[in-house]
């Protein structure tokens, strides 16, 4: 069963280090920071590459919108075993207002254009917890959706789904061409070994701009303000029982 | 714990040790009024937030993973910098203060203890990664980053740190103590792969032990610093910038169990498979009281007999090679039920026991605590000392099973024990181990910490 591959990742700050805002409020310090691909992005991509080993996949071809070190994001996806990368630019004001709309407008028009099968993404990114891409990418194409996929297999041409959701685990069958979202518990991610970091350079990046695939990619939603979360307060100790009831009810809570 | 020191000299030791104990009491006081008197200097340093005398967190600062008593410093700093490091360590020296460094607390052997006070450094807000150089295979870390950290932060870089003693340890604190762990006997302990060291000495003076951002792969040229601090314990100086030498991620990995009829036969095997050139990454031996253990404590099922349990590294046609290698050798021992599994599923399934093999151990005794010892001798030697170790435990009724990186001649006895029955702390004392080791042209390896346990 022979089908092509999209598997969109996102660059983001390696999940390690601390976020700190900046003083102005308009967003969080990226100077200096160690970036690195988008935690569930690296699970969609491994089982997009373990898909192709299992031969139910033709071709895996890793996407990522963003400035020029997007490129980087796309290696690790080539050295991880994708075979080719196209990374769509965007920079400076364009690419700090990009959001889900826009790169599941990016991804529905590159899946129509690369006759893509099946469409394969992390569940949300690590920076704006939206959970939004996936599923509208779906709907734009109108393609069935299986998100929180915490497994995938094919049974003929249709696709089993294990989906995690709040009350346990939902299977489900879906047809293809189809989008799946990667969670926690797909698999876990294989490192990117030198040799195949080293072949990953000869394989191809195309480069395209938005416009190249009709995108218009303004943004209808204005970041107004970040804040930091507020400062945890010291809490206030009582000698008896009696005192924490009494608090409790001065301050309106029982 | 007083290893290997025999029965005619315990009283002398006792009475030194409790003589001892009046000098920190009546230090106390002194000691105290002292402290209060540098507060506001360490202030001045490290900021109000950078010095804490809250019981809490002195408490947590007391102790690391052992079963040995808490000993907390009479104060902890915080510094941000090694210029704030060398700052405070000159206050600390003008007033004779006591220095602890802490990196993560997870060492197995009471080396932070405060056992005369003083001021502990914690280290953890240095933490970061600095001068990666992928070409040179180098990388120069701060106190605060720890072996995972550092390992996620190379992941793109197809580089990793293969030095795995177990624990999430800070890579300075590996440093200071001289971490061995599982991959040892195919990627070496720290002491290998230590290129440089930022140190900050007790008086204050910052030394970089080869050489400032230098990081040669060898050298000839003047006194091999680098390896007096590593190991040293934080007895020499507080260790805040470390360089070290990375590796290529394996491109596969394979992991294989193996049974034994005897202790004999699985060392056998272990020097054959070493000698027929075969780069075994890992080499665990488990004795027939710790697989019991692990059966129980997992629910698995493997014989319990002596059990190797290795893991190869390297391309995937080199693994095949040496996976059949290996495993005609261990049938030529006597070896039994050989599996092996490359998929990280199974993998992990398989060395299940290994990585329980602590809480395997405990379990055992429900309410006791364990500790580890450390022991390292020449392979050929290994055989005969287990055998000896497992008839001693025998003989004393003590419950001891036995893990060991056996590609180094190195194993643990875990000695399991109430630590409120006097009797049988007495009997672990005088367990004669060391006594035995004397003999066979090994000796103790210090690999876990000696400033508690040796006194």
């Amino acid at each position: 069963f022979q089908v092509g591959l999209l598997v969109s990742v996102k660059r983001f700050f390696l999940f390690l280090f601390e976020i700190r805002v900046k003083p102005d409020k308009s967003g969080v310090v990226t100077d200096g920071v160690k970036h690195s691909m988008n935690p569930f992005c690296e699970i969609a991509v491994e089982e997009a590459v373990k898909l192709k080993e299992k031969k139910l996949i033709k071709e895996v071809v890793a996407v990522s919108c963003g400035p020029q070190q997007a490129q980087e994001t796309i290696r690790t996806a080539l050295a991880m075993g994708a075979d080719r990368g196209i990374h769509v630019q965007v920079a400076g004001k364009d690419y700090e207002n990009l959001g889900p709309l826009q790169v599941s407008k990016i991804m529905a028009a590159l899946a129509k254009k690369e006759e893509a099968q099946l469409v394969i993404l992390g569940k949300q990114a690590i920076d704006d917890d939206c959970n939004q891409t996936g599923q509208m990418t779906a709907a734009l194409l109108d393609w069935p959706q299986g998100t929180f996929a915490s497994e995938v297999s094919f049974e003929g041409d249709k696709l089993k789904v294990v989906r995690e959701i709040d009350g346990g685990l939902e299977t489900i069958t879906i047809n293809t061409p189809a989008v799946v979202t990667a969670d926690l518990r797909l698999n876990t991610p294989r490192y990117a070994t030198l040799p195949n970091i080293m072949k990953a350079k000869k394989k191809k990046i195309a480069i395209m701009k938005p416009e190249d695939l009709g995108v218009d990619i303004t943004s209808r939603v204005e970041v107004l303000r970040v804040d930091e979360p507020p400062q945890r307060e010291a809490g206030v100790k009582v000698e008896t029982v009696q005192d924490l009831v009494g608090k409790l009810k001065d301050s309106g809570l029982v | 714990m007083w290893c290997g020191v025999s029965a005619a000299l315990w009283p002398v030791r006792c009475r030194s040790f409790l003589l001892q104990c009046r000098n920190i009491c009546s230090g106390n006081v002194g000691r105290k009024s002292v402290v209060d008197g540098v507060l506001p200097s360490f202030r001045s340093v490290c900021g109000e937030d950078g010095v804490s005398l809250s019981e809490a967190i002195r408490e947590q600062h007391g102790k690391d993973e052992s079963v040995h008593k808490c000993c907390p410093p009479d104060v902890v700093v915080f510094p941000r910098s090694v210029d704030e490091v060398s700052a405070l360590a000159k206050i600390c020296h003008m007033h004779c203060l006591p220095i602890i460094p802490f990196g993560t607390g997870t060492g197995l052997e009471g080396g932070v203890g405060a056992m005369k006070g003083g001021v502990c450094f914690s280290l953890r807000n240095m933490d970061q990664v600095l001068d990666l150089h992928v070409e040179d295979f180098d990388v120069t870390v701060e106190p605060g980053v720890t072996r995972k950290a550092l390992n996620s932060y190379l992941r793109d870089t197809g580089l990793w740190f293969p030095v795995d003693p177990g624990a999430d340890a800070s890579l300075c604190g590996m440093a200071a103590t001289s971490a061995s762990g599982t991959n040892a006997v195919r990627y070496g302990t720290m002491r290998e792969n230590i290129m440089n060291l930022e140190v900050v000495l007790a008086d204050g003076t910052i030394i970089n032990t080869a050489g400032k951002g230098r990081r040669p792969r060898k050298t000839s040229a003047g006194y091999n610093l680098t390896n007096l601090f590593v190991g040293s314990e934080g007895t020499l100086g507080i260790i805040t910038k470390t360089t070290l030498r990375l590796y290529g991620i394996p491109e596969a990995v394979v992991s294989a169990v193996c049974s034994f009829p005897s202790v004999q036969a699985a060392v056998d095997s272990t020097v054959q498979i070493l000698q027929s050139g075969v780069p075994i990454a890992r080499i665990e031996f488990l004795d027939d009281v710790m697989i019991d253990a692990c059966n129980r404590f997992s629910s698995l099922s493997y014989p319990v007999t002596p059990t190797l349990f290795l893991e190869f590294h390297g391309s995937e046609r080199s693994l095949e090679e040496q996976v059949n290698t290996s495993e005609e050798i261990t049938q030529c021992n006597g070896g039994s039920d050989f599996q092996w599994a490359k998929d990280e599923e199974t993998r992990s399934r398989l060395w299940k026991a290994r990585h329980d093999a602590w809480y395997a151990a405990l379990a055992l005794r429900p309410g006791c605590k364990a500790y580890a010892t450390d022991v390292c001798v020449p392979l050929s030697m290994l055989p005969q000392i287990i055998v000896e170790t497992k008839e001693d435990l025998i003989a004393n009724k003590l419950t001891g099973p036995i893990a060991g990186h056996v590609g180094d001649g190195n194993f643990h006895c875990l000695m399991v024990l109430d630590p409120n029955d006097p009797d049988e702390l007495k009997c672990n004392q005088s367990f004669s181990f060391l006594f035995l080791l004397l003999d066979i042209s090994g000796g103790p390896t210090w690999g876990h910490d000696p400033k508690v346990e040796k006194h």
